[in-house]
């Protein structure tokens, strides 16, 4: 599965670079990195739903106080 | 409206935004050169030429060279017929003189090119050598220095003249700098146009459905528009249909990260190295100190670097570079860079297709363009590699012996490169500008104020990231290459290593 995490201005701005950060240790503390990739993608076309997460072509609206949630319900339940 | 620096500047900004206009109009823009000249010059009264029918004739050379695609492979060009054919003698005596006692001019002459007839002085130009002794000495200021500005702009001496005293280009020599176009008083030197194979690039994108059209956006653009906001400038790019616009800062700040690692990894070996982000400066190198290459920074240059970012995040973009520089429009067609960027616009274009398409940058809305650190957006003004460099150092733990040199402007690029010649630069890492200032001084700039460096500055502060180690974090930098494969050096390595 590769999650696709936007670092276009405005979700950089509303802090895309933690999201990817955290993302990127919950899939090693559940021993994932081979099932789950992160890539950056410069916009997802989605500004206003800023920081824009696509995971298995939909897209998402994560902040980073809830990339936790994302992960469990949208990550986990998909990989897992 | 836009006040722009010179009659020049507005000329060559008139012509573009025609052009543009008649395009978006769905028109064979070649078939109505006739239009274009009469609605930039109505009469019935000429500018400056004999009569309005040249200044119309040089308006639709100007079109054509925007349409056409380029003649030969230098994006600089005379264009002959605009050439006002200046002066060749360099010092000529005034009215002022006033045929003195003293005529310290004919003492100091080491030429004995000065004679006094009539009591006023002449010089012999057959003798002359322009060493411009007598100008200095002269207590009137009557000897006046009328060198060509075309040829007094260009520190590498790039420029001469034909038989028919027209200003001529050596291209072998050319570094495409510009400056003589910014300096040419009757604007006869062009860097070639890309306006309207971008304006088709974007019309054949669909909207960015068939591919998608990013704008690649210079640190310079701090002190463009300083009467908007640049992201409201970053909204009026979107709104020309281009799908997304990236700071060119970012690739600066991964050029600050990989060439503080070159510093370190080569200096011993090396002794001195140069910066590489000047295309301006790189060729000069090239063309006058082959031998000197391998010092040369082998790190691509910040537009690259963010270009191939891009692409390795999506493979079939288009990618525009918008800049102040005409150097960049030769920096693409390299051999070892081709495909990375697709077509150069510099700011001056830029204006001139968001005044064809009627888009008012105050009353647009505001568009963030945020990615690069401080540092990478200091790339635009002398003095901002340098740093850079060093920070990254820093941030790093390097533990290095750094003495950076900075170059502002070619004449200083000149002067530091005969030293290293000699093996006594003042300094191990040259920061060389082609340009005065550094690119915020570039030759299409829209702007050349003592403003612009605290423009940069104030811009850079602005930027969320800290460092440009902070800055690139996040990114596979392992997958973009960020080598230049300068033509014959892979050779010279190669005995290199047979020795």
């Amino acid at each position: 599965m590769e999650i696709q995490v936007c670092i276009g201005s405005v979700c950089h701005l509303k802090g895309s670079y933690d999201i990817i950060h955290q993302l990127e240790e919950m899939i090693a503390s559940h021993g994932l990195e081979d099932r789950v990739t992160i890539k950056a993608a410069f916009c997802l076309g989605n500004c206003t739903g800023a920081v824009c997460v696509k995971a298995d072509g939909e897209i998402y609206s994560v902040q980073p106080e809830n990339v936790g949630k994302f992960f469990e319900t949208v990550v986990e339940k998909k990989v897992m | 409206m836009r006040k722009f620096e010179s009659n020049v500047q507005f000329l060559k900004y008139q012509v573009n935004k025609e052009v543009t206009k008649h395009f978006l109009q769905g028109e064979e823009c070649s078939e109505h050169l006739d239009e274009i000249a009469e609605s930039i010059i109505p009469g019935p009264k000429p500018m400056t030429r004999c009569c309005i029918y040249k200044e119309r004739h040089i308006v639709k050379e100007r079109a054509k060279a925007v349409i056409e695609p380029l003649k030969g492979k230098n994006v600089i060009q005379i264009l002959r017929s605009a050439c006002d054919e200046c002066p060749i003698d360099r010092y000529v005596v005034t009215e002022a003189c006033r045929g003195c006692l003293a005529h310290r001019c004919k003492d100091v002459c080491p030429r004995g090119a000065i004679m006094i007839m009539g009591q006023r002085a002449y010089i012999n130009q057959q003798l002359c050598v322009e060493c411009g002794r007598c100008k200095d000495v002269c207590p009137f200021h009557a000897i006046s220095d009328v060198q060509r500005p075309c040829i007094r702009s260009c520190a590498i001496k790039a420029i001469v003249f034909d038989e028919e005293k027209k200003a001529y280009i050596d291209d072998e020599k050319c570094v495409s700098c510009g400056a003589c176009v910014y300096n040419c008083p009757f604007g006869a030197v062009v860097d070639k146009s890309y306006v309207l194979d971008v304006m088709k690039l974007i019309k054949e994108s669909e909207n960015n459905t068939k591919y998608r059209v990013y704008a690649i956006v210079a640190p310079a653009i701090g002190s463009q528009f300083t009467d908007v906001k640049v992201e409201q400038v970053i909204n009026g790019i979107e709104k020309i249909g281009f799908y997304h616009a990236v700071e060119v800062a970012l690739g600066a700040d991964i050029v600050s990260c990989h060439e503080a690692e070159e510093f370190a990894n080569t200096i011993t070996e090396r002794q001195w190295m140069t910066s590489s982000c000047c295309p301006a400066f790189v060729k000069y190198i090239q063309t006058s100190y082959p031998e000197l290459m391998e010092h040369v920074s082998g790190t691509v240059s910040p537009m690259i670097a963010i270009a191939r970012l891009l692409r390795s995040v999506e493979e079939n973009c288009k990618i525009v570079f918008i800049g102040p520089c005409t150097a960049k429009k030769m920096e693409i067609k390299e051999d070892d860079l081709k495909g990375d960027v697709d077509y150069v616009l510099t700011f001056e274009e830029l204006q001139a297709i968001l005044d064809a398409m009627e888009i008012d940058l105050s009353q647009c809305e505001e568009t963030s363009l945020d990615n690069a650190s401080y540092f990478g957006r200091l790339f635009a003004r002398s003095g901002g590699v340098s740093e850079a460099v060093q920070q990254a150092i820093e941030v790093k733990g390097i533990d290095a012996d750094y003495r950076p040199i900075k170059c502002n402007g070619l004449d200083e690029v000149v002067k530091n490169l005969r030293l290293a010649k000699l093996n006594r630069l003042p300094g191990n890492f040259m920061e060389g500008m082609a340009c005065k200032g550094g690119c915020i001084g570039g030759a299409a700039s829209l702007s050349h104020g003592p403003k612009d460096v605290t423009e940069v500055d104030k811009y850079g502060k602005l930027s969320k990231e800290e460092n440009s180690v902070q800055a690139t974090r996040v990114f596979n930098l392992d997958v973009v290459d960020l080598e230049r494969k300068y033509p014959g050096m892979e050779e010279k390595a190669e005995e290199k290593t047979e020795q």
